[in-house]
């Protein structure tokens, strides 16, 4: 099972055979990484034995390109109701830039699903939660919409739905407050975790600036690159211990 | 004294335009895409399935939601996946709308549900998920094969990334 894990091996693999795919293999480039993580038995209640993550390297995050914002919002079915004021944002662009050199940084920014969440803490129903693997939810049968949680997330991660929806894709409705889910309709799929809506934009963008993965699985390429290069958290000096990193940040 | 004929006579009576009435305005469900069983029919026995649906649903909510567990059997959008198929005309009711298979009985019994203010009152694309009868091909192999266009393969085939 442990070759199933390298991704690498997998896409050397697939890269060099192109022409000959078998069944298995005819699939779309974020497809490939089927490989982030053992697939679960759907009857299976998810573990801490994975903690998934995404690692962004913001070097080679474009200023200017929104695919992974777009492709989040239309994977989830977050529309605009043509009032941006109050629209639901489950990951923005953000720019940086430096007032002394000029330099200007580029990075997505979403919930950053963390191990110690102040949302999950000052939820009064529960609706607030973490899964076992470390994915951050809003459960919107227990959602009062009180809006503490977007109070206590020191991202601005979190948004409320003001007005109906209709058409879901994955379940949002009004009254209700709701944030990145990390794709976890992708990370639940019974064939295998596969990559989250933003990553595989950013891989079809050609960027490749994004990692989805499990972090607690040292065989996987998030794994690997957060141990060669390490990886920053946003406000580390909060300790919550954040599931998305960055590199390259200065 | 009221004689037995009488009784029969009075229960008949009642009881004649009680019936009457009730197959006048029972509702008459759209029919399911598929028998999840032979046996069963639905995925418990129709008559269970009637009583207890909102039991096996919200079960399987809690457990889906906090727990990742995703098996189809009581899963809403499989509900909803094979009892409101498309008509033959192609078009899909609504939960607004008496003709969809949840709101034909919630209004006869004047059972307000909320379901469907957050979930998808319609099936989803299809090719993208699971059916229950799991003979079809992985949804990977369906969705990659429809989307992977020339414009993928190339980059696919041409792009040398470096391995780290």
């Amino acid at each position: 099972m442990k070759n199933d894990n390298n991704i690498n091996q997998y896409r050397r693999q697939f890269l060099s055979s192109v022409t000959g795919v078998a069944a298995g293999l005819t699939i779309a480039p974020g497809v490939l990484l089927n490989t982030v993580a053992h697939a679960k038995q759907a009857d299976q209640p998810v573990s801490s034995k994975n903690r998934w993550g995404l690692l962004i390297d913001t070097s080679k995050c474009a200023t200017g390109c929104n695919a992974c914002v777009t492709a989040c919002h239309k994977e989830n079915g977050v529309s605009s109701t043509g009032r941006p004021a109050t629209d639901a944002v489950w990951i923005r662009k953000v720019k940086l830039t430096d007032k002394v050199t000029g330099h200007v940084q580029s990075l997505p920014f979403m919930c950053q699903h963390c191990e110690k969440p102040p949302c999950v803490d000052v939820c009064p129903t529960n609706a607030s939660m973490k899964r076992d693997d470390g994915v951050v939810l809003v459960d919107k049968h227990a959602c009062i919409g009180c809006r503490y949680c977007m109070m206590a997330c020191p991202y601005n991660a979190r948004s409320f739905v003001h007005e109906p929806v209709t058409d879901q894709i994955y379940p949002r409705g009004q009254g209700t407050v709701e944030s990145c889910t990390m794709c976890v309709h992708r990370i639940d799929d019974p064939e295998g975790p596969r990559n989250t809506a933003c990553v595989d934009a950013c891989n079809a963008e050609g960027h490749k600036a994004m990692w989805f993965g499990d972090l607690k699985d040292p065989s996987t390429e998030i794994s690997q690159r957060l141990k060669q290069y390490g990886g920053e958290q946003i406000r580390a000096d909060l300790g919550l211990n954040t599931g998305v990193r960055y590199q390259n940040l200065s | 004294m009221l004689s037995i004929k009488t009784i029969i006579g009075l229960g008949a009576a009642l009881l004649l335009p009680l019936t009457v009435q009730a197959e006048s305005i029972a509702p008459k469900l759209p029919p399911a895409k598929k028998k999840y069983s032979e046996e069963t029919l639905c995925v418990k026995p129709v008559d269970d399935m009637r009583k207890n649906h909102m039991d096996y649903i919200i079960h399987q909510r809690d457990d889906t939601m906090r727990e990742g567990i995703r098996t189809e059997q009581f899963s809403l959008d499989e509900c909803i996946e094979c009892h409101n198929a498309p008509s033959k005309d192609g078009k899909v009711a609504s939960s607004k709308s008496d003709e969809h298979f949840c709101s034909t009985c919630h209004t006869y019994a004047a059972v307000k549900i909320d379901c469907f203010s957050c979930h998808a009152d319609k099936p989803q694309n299809t090719q993208y998920r699971h059916s229950l009868s799991g003979k079809s091909m992985p949804h990977h192999s369906q969705f990659a094969t429809q989307k992977l266009n020339a414009e993928t393969l190339q980059m696919l085939t041409t792009n040398k990334e470096s391995q780290q």
